[in-house]
């Protein structure tokens, strides 16, 4: 006879394999006989217990508690609180409200109340696939509207008018764009392109409106071409991206045995066609006159502008490029007005913009609101806040050329000036949200490492520039820093940004000098007092064994790659600091809480 | 460590599709690039010899098309494994600790950045943002994606790719 | 199960749109729609074998009136593979973290059985920690 029985549930649902019940079980067997309880507890493998949502469950007998979502790293503790102690372990008991709530569906929800969907608007509603469900949801309603019925010019003052700027970085007036290509309409070959090369880590935006409703450019591309008189396209797309590719290729080719693409659109003597051209993984192909320079299949580097491509672009001729994101604004804007879409948004930022939200945030994903949201509602109602009760430190935006956005900015109004004033910017929309775990001083450093790999090489600033610039932030990183270097570190990156002759370069510094201005104090702790507050640079952590926590398991001696552990069993062990590479594997092992990082 | 018993360069068949495949796109404009894509889908990397064939075909010099390949990360001038792993270090990854798996699978291979198991199995890179940052940490075995990686499962993952 | 496809005309005019909307209204009226995530992180999510089984009930019950269709993404990564229903008279479900065991226990307790799988759908999963 048993003090207690500990029940782990072994639905299908639940456990989701038998492997996972084994292992939680084996794990419960193992925390118990460390507690000493072997012979007071049994633990079973039961059958379903009903719950399965919220699988998996344990339940603990002849109390009757059940604890759900038990992960094995909960294991330890309802063994040492529950079975030795008689706590129950209230953050892992079974919650009744959640298998009764009312939301059934997305738009019930606070994540999606909040969203404001245009450019997304059909992206997961429609079957990308069937050009038949675009068209039932007013598809090619814009193309024919802007053939029949409007001339050229009103299609770009309508564009103007609306407000709408680049979605892919810089903002610059997608309608003034149009019109500084549309001289000379009939008497000169010229281009549209659209930028698919989504290279900023952490954005996806693109991806996601290829993948999911591919025709809201095609059409978009088409109405441009109408509006400066070109009569080809290209869409260029990362590699990286086949279900895009597969999907834009699918709509292409219905779209054109629709007879929506080629001779005589509409029976109004416009034609147009597009094509797909891959890129080949080189982040500066995202900067306008690289990419045009890449699919003319040659080296993607860069050239000086002026002049610009609305007078000489692709092949040497006029050209427009705009972003995946613009595109699949414009269809509504013709359709809905330019006032509409202008009522929509911050005074000199119109419309939405779409955000990939990720890093340390509990709703990641995509999401649509209106310019001048603000970053708070964007994390705390719509992102569903930091997770594990962690403190929220700064996002950020505009990927490897923007910069992040401190605590003390999160009640700012997200448009395109408010973030280049603190210092950031829009960039194509990735969202990195930050908490204290992440080193501000590693951050700039991954964007610079990201930097100084994709630099093109063409310009000495930025090929040369961000080496040395990287090399100053691996001294900090690795405790050799002083102060004099947070002086190079400025001077040089406002030399960079002068001098480099893309986007990518000007734009290269911004992490660091971000993170410099907002989080000067880090860099300090790091050079003055060799020490990484957030544990991230491995160079200034050290570990230790806490000799009272440390009951002699051996754990992690068995798991040290360096072998630096030593210690007997049952004894307190003692960590080699000459041996120690930092991998923090004991720390992970450890079920005792004894490893210390500092 | 690089070195593989990959077979290199080079069946007649390979070398033909390379051929027709040029003789068919001779006019598109800007065609070295597509041209080493389809070399690379052909021949899964495009050694000297291959970058040959295409500036022969073309007309163009070596150095252009030694330019290109070079230019672009896509393109392998070493031969790779039968079963390409990449690890997304791209910023979500990275903050989720795609570092710590990187690391990890470097170990578990014996390989370093870019390398390929002396079996020819595995190759290993790091690669840029795959686009599924809501699961990060992400890794693409093959055509395959694997998300929300704690380390635990990395066994298990190769397993299943001989 | 009903399947909807193109049909080989040209489009010409407005007209013939307005035919292409009325047709889309004719052939789903009175049917649920069943609709799954199979955008890049769908897929890495395994949307894919959740479609496979979804269509396989489907089949096996001999479900009329029903289409099911793979869609891009909506949008909440960490909720994938997402699988939602909208019923005829556009009542829309969002069922979330699915597996192929879920979705077809969805087709019958839902689709034929009329039952929707609370503890499955988007406001059980958001509830939990």
């Amino acid at each position: 006879m048993y003090r207690s029985y500990v029940m782990v549930c072994g639905g299908p649902n639940c456990a989701l394999s038998v492997e996972k019940q084994g292992k939680l079980a084996e794990e419960f067997e193992i925390q118990i006989k460390m507690a000493g309880l072997r012979k007071e507890v049994q633990v079973m493998k039961g059958g379903c217990l009903g719950l399965c949502s919220s699988g998996p469950n344990v339940a603990i007998f002849p109390e009757g508690t059940i604890y759900s979502h038990v992960q094995t790293q909960d294991v330890a503790e309802i063994v040492s609180e529950h079975l030795l102690k008689g706590r129950r372990v209230s953050r892992l008991l079974y919650d009744e409200n959640e298998a009764t709530s009312t939301q059934r569906s997305l738009e019930e929800t606070a994540f999606y109340q909040k969203q404001l969907r245009i450019a997304l608007r059909n992206c997961g509603v429609i079957d990308p696939q069937n050009i038949d469900e675009y068209i039932a949801r007013d598809g090619y309603a814009a193309l024919e509207k802007v053939l029949t019925t409007m001339t050229p010019d009103q299609v770009i003052e309508t564009v103007l008018a609306s407000g709408l700027r680049g979605r892919g970085g810089a903002g610059f007036p997608t309608g003034l764009k149009w019109k500084f290509a549309s001289g000379n309409r009939g008497k000169v070959q010229k281009y549209v392109c659209c930028n698919a090369d989504e290279g900023d880590p952490g954005a996806f935006m693109d991806r996601s409106v290829l993948e999911g409703d591919p025709h809201s450019v095609i059409e978009a591309m088409a109405i441009a071409g109408y509006a400066i008189g070109a009569d080809h396209g290209y869409v260029y797309v990362r590699a990286e991206y086949p279900i895009a590719v597969k999907h834009l290729q699918i709509a292409l080719d219905q779209a054109r045995s629709y007879g929506l693409l080629g001779e005589n659109i509409f029976g109004s003597g416009f034609h147009f066609d597009l094509e797909i051209k891959l890129g080949a993984g080189a982040f500066v192909c995202g900067e306008e006159t690289a990419l045009m320079t890449s699919i003319e299949g040659k080296r993607g580097e860069p050239r000086p502008r002026p002049p610009f491509p609305a007078v000489k672009g692709l092949f040497q001729q006029p050209t427009i490029l705009n972003n995946v994101e613009t595109y699949a604004n414009i269809c509504p804007i013709i359709l809905k007005g330019a006032e509409w879409f202008s009522s929509i948004g911050s005074e000199k930022s119109k419309g939405t913009k779409v955000f990939a939200l990720g890093g340390k945030i509990k709703n990641t994903g995509l999401v649509e609101v209106p310019m001048g949201t603000t970053l708070r509602t964007i994390i705390e109602e719509i992102g569903g806040g930091i997770p594990n009760g962690k403190k929220f430190k700064a996002a950020q935006t505009g990927g490897p050329s923007g910069g992040c956005i401190p605590a003390e900015h999160i009640d700012t109004p997200i448009d395109y000036d408010n973030l280049a004033s603190i210092g950031t910017m829009m960039g194509s929309g990735g969202l990195i949200v930050m908490d204290e775990d992440t080193c501000m001083v590693d951050i700039a450093k991954f964007f610079l490492e990201f930097t100084v790999d994709e630099s093109c090489g063409k310009c000495t600033p930025c090929r040369v520039g961000t080496k040395r610039l990287l090399e100053l932030l691996n001294k900090i990183t690795e405790g050799r820093g002083t102060m004099e270097d947070l002086d190079r570190i400025e001077e040089l990156a406002s030399f960079i940004k002068e001098n480099s002759l893309c986007g990518l370069g000007q734009t290269a510094p911004n992490p660091v000098l971000s993170t410099l201005r907002y989080f000067r104090d880090e860099y300090v702790e790091h050079i003055e007092h060799k020490h990484c507050p957030a544990g991230v640079c491995k160079a200034l952590l050290t570990y230790s064994i806490d000799p009272v926590k440390c009951r002699g398991c051996t754990i992690c001696a068995q798991n040290c790659p360096a072998g630096a552990i030593i210690g007997s069993a049952k004894n307190p062990h003692k960590i080699d600091v000459n041996k120690c590479i930092k991998c923090g594997s004991c720390l992970e092992k450890c079920r005792f809480g004894a490893i210390q990082r500092g | 460590m690089k070195k593989t018993s990959v077979p290199i360069y080079g069946t007649k068949e390979q070398t033909q599709a390379l051929l027709d495949w040029l003789e068919e796109n001779r006019e598109m404009p800007g065609v070295a690039l597509p041209a080493l894509q389809k070399a690379q889908e052909i021949y899964g990397y495009v050694p000297r010899e291959v970058q040959q064939i295409i500036a022969d075909f073309l007309n163009k010099p070596l150095t252009e098309i030694y330019g290109v390949a070079t230019f672009y990360s896509q393109f392998n001038l070493e031969p790779k494994g039968r079963n390409r792993i990449s690890v997304c270090l791209g910023t979500a990854c990275y903050i989720k600790g795609s570092n710590r798996i990187y690391q990890l699978l470097q170990e578990k291979l014996g390989v370093e950045d870019g390398g390929c198991t002396a079996d020819g199995r595995f190759s290993l890179d790091a690669c840029r943002c795959l686009g599924c940052c809501g699961m990060a940490p992400v890794m693409m075995v093959n055509d395959d994606v694997y998300g929300n990686l704690t380390g635990e499962e990395l066994d298990a993952i190769l397993a299943k790719y001989q | 199960m009903k399947k909807v496809g193109m049909d080989a005309v040209k489009i010409r005019s407005g007209s013939d749109l307005e035919n292409i909307r009325r047709k889309m209204n004719d052939r789903t009226a009175g049917c649920t729609r069943i609709v799954v995530g199979l955008g890049t992180c769908g897929q890495a999510a395994g949307a894919q074998q959740v479609y496979d089984a979804i269509r396989q009930e489907i089949e096996t019950l001999h479900l009329q009136d029903v289409i099911l269709e793979a869609t891009g993404c909506v949008g909440i990564c960490q909720f994938e593979p997402v699988v939602e229903v909208y019923s005829p008279d556009h009542v829309r479900t969002t069922y979330v973290r699915m597996t192929p065991e879920r979705g077809a226990r969805m087709v019958q307790q839902h689709i034929q059985g009329g039952n929707p799988l609370a503890e499955f759908t988007i406001g059980a999963a958001q509830n939990r920690r």
